[in-house]
């Protein structure tokens, strides 16, 4: 596959600053958390009973949210709002695989239906800002779907879901996440449409260039402690990945097995840069944000990651890291949060930033429903709300006005 | 939920009985008793989607399988398939299984 063209170049202009809305999926619903004067209103919940992986306004419009639901009892779903989450419409066809046919080709490497079913709908992802209307949802089992109608009717992209190499390259079963393997972090290259990477948990990072017709894994160099060979070319578990928005050709990676760094331009290979991270602490962990416009500057959410993954803050002692340097250093930043006996953590989804480059906000919500925001690059935390139910995703969000 | 009618429920166009619970309300505008027409399980179940968009695939996956947590039963009886026939004077019951927490 052709490398892309190397560019060190800014492509992000923050189309908004000040606060946005925090868009909150819960395991019980979704909220919105608005800024209000100095302080903040909670909206919510929506839909009070379902659990919600993924709540997301559209940047290109400022107007269409998605939220993914599954009942409980019921299959999964999306809805839409075009108030601000005062009224939702459910998508009129929603994810799904292809129906497995008697006269489907068969056997692993056929490209056709292997009979799955969308369990989740785990990560809502918007579109090239070219492309209005366009989104991308990924789910459990792993699959990869794209609406071109601002989420009303999905369309399964079959270069991934009926690749030959998919029983290959994903996992299937048992692995993954507690509720399943998921396809999460598809990410868009802001140069150029057809460009874009998923993530798999398990299974690895993959890429492709031709707006999801074909995929080459891009894995090389990530441990994977859980396999008998540690270097293989896909098989790894990615929990968070990102293209810079500012270097679209510096990829950032929290995963299973530490922090890594790609610069796309100059190669395939991934560079643990998680190794500076204290003893103590380690550098496992779900999410990781990067600043708006400097591609060296990248934070994370360690949790503990060692002996029976209790998958807390380490010690109980939540605190976040930031790099300024591409992850040569990292610095903690944990100032307002409980010194001791919290032991919550912060899933893939739930870490974001907004959109000012110079006192950057940062906001998370917490597996124990708590949401802390900084207005100051993380230098210092305020809990923002609390008792809310198991957060599963956060996403600033800037509503038109 | 309203208590199932008893020995047999086709309405006056004949139709047969459906009895579902509060987590279809969403697509049932609040009713518990619906009329669908329909020798099969699946063929109600069209009947039903036409008049209540969307209600299928909550209960129903794109491989035509029953969702784990969802029970449907055929005069009492707990149907694994769609094609499971269903009598004119059948009274059918889509329930939630136990689950969740």
């Amino acid at each position: 596959m052709a490398k892309k063209k190397a560019t060190r170049r800014s492509t992000a202009k923050p189309k908004a600053s000040g606060r946005g809305t925090l868009w909150i999926g819960t395991a019980k619903g979704g909220f919105a958390l608005e800024p209000s004067g100095s302080s903040w209103r909670l909206r919510g919940p929506f839909c009070l009973g379902a659990k919600t992986n993924d709540l997301r306004l559209d940047p290109r419009d400022g107007k269409t949210l998605l939220m993914s639901s599954t009942g409980g009892h019921l299959g999964p779903t999306i809805y839409r709002s075009l108030d601000k989450g005062k009224s939702w419409t459910e998508a009129k066809k929603p994810p799904r695989f292809a129906k497995l046919s008697p006269k489907s080709p068969r056997g692993k490497a056929a490209r056709a239906s292997r009979g799955q079913s969308v369990q989740i709908n785990f990560w809502l992802q918007p579109g090239h800002h070219s492309e209005a209307g366009v989104w991308y949802c990924g789910t459990s089992p792993q699959g990869l779907f794209r609406s071109t109608d601002a989420g009303q009717t999905w369309s399964a992209v079959n270069g991934f879901n009926h690749n030959p190499m998919w029983t290959k390259w994903v996992s299937v079963g048992q692995d993954g996440t507690p509720d399943g393997p998921v396809l999460h972090s598809i990410e868009i290259d802001p140069r150029d449409a057809r460009h874009m990477t998923v993530s798999c948990s398990s299974g690895g990072t993959f890429e492709s260039c031709d707006r999801g017709r074909t995929w080459t894994p891009i894995n090389r160099g990530i441990e994977s402690n859980f396999l008998p060979d540690s270097d293989v070319e896909y098989g790894q578990d990615p929990h968070c990945m990102h293209m810079h928005p500012a270097d679209p050709d510096r990829w950032y990676q929290q995963n299973h097995c530490g922090i890594y760094r790609l610069d796309r331009a100059e190669g395939e290979r991934w560079s643990r840069i998680g190794t500076k991270m204290p003893k103590g602490v380690g550098d496992i962990g779900f999410p990781i944000v990067l600043h708006p416009t400097d591609p060296d500057t990248a934070w994370v959410f360690p949790m503990d990651g060692t002996t029976i993954w209790p998958r807390t803050s380490p010690a109980g002692k939540p605190a976040l890291f930031v790099t300024r340097n591409g992850g040569r250093s990292w610095s903690k930043q944990n100032k307002g949060f409980p010194k001791s006996h919290a032991y919550w953590t912060v899933l893939r989804q739930a870490l974001d930033s907004d959109s000012n480059p110079g006192r950057t906000g940062l906001y998370f919500g917490t597996t124990s429903g708590e949401i802390w925001g900084s207005q100051d690059s993380g230098a210092s935390w305020k809990q923002l709300a609390a008792h809310l139910p198991r957060i599963y995703s956060l996403r600033v969000g800037y509503p038109k006005r | 939920m309203s208590s199932p009618s008893k020995g047999g429920a086709a309405d006056s166009a004949g139709k047969v009985s459906v009895q579902v619970s509060s987590i279809l309300h969403e697509y049932t505008g609040g009713e518990s008793q619906l009329w669908a027409k329909g020798g099969t399980v699946q063929a109600l179940l069209a009947d039903l989607e036409r008049r209540h968009k969307g209600l299928r695939f909550r209960i129903i996956d794109e491989q035509d399988c029953i969702r784990p947590h969802i029970k449907i039963y055929v005069d009492g009886r707990q149907i694994g398939a769609l094609k499971a026939t269903v009598g004119s004077q059948a009274e059918v019951h889509i329930l939630q299984a136990l689950s969740g927490g």
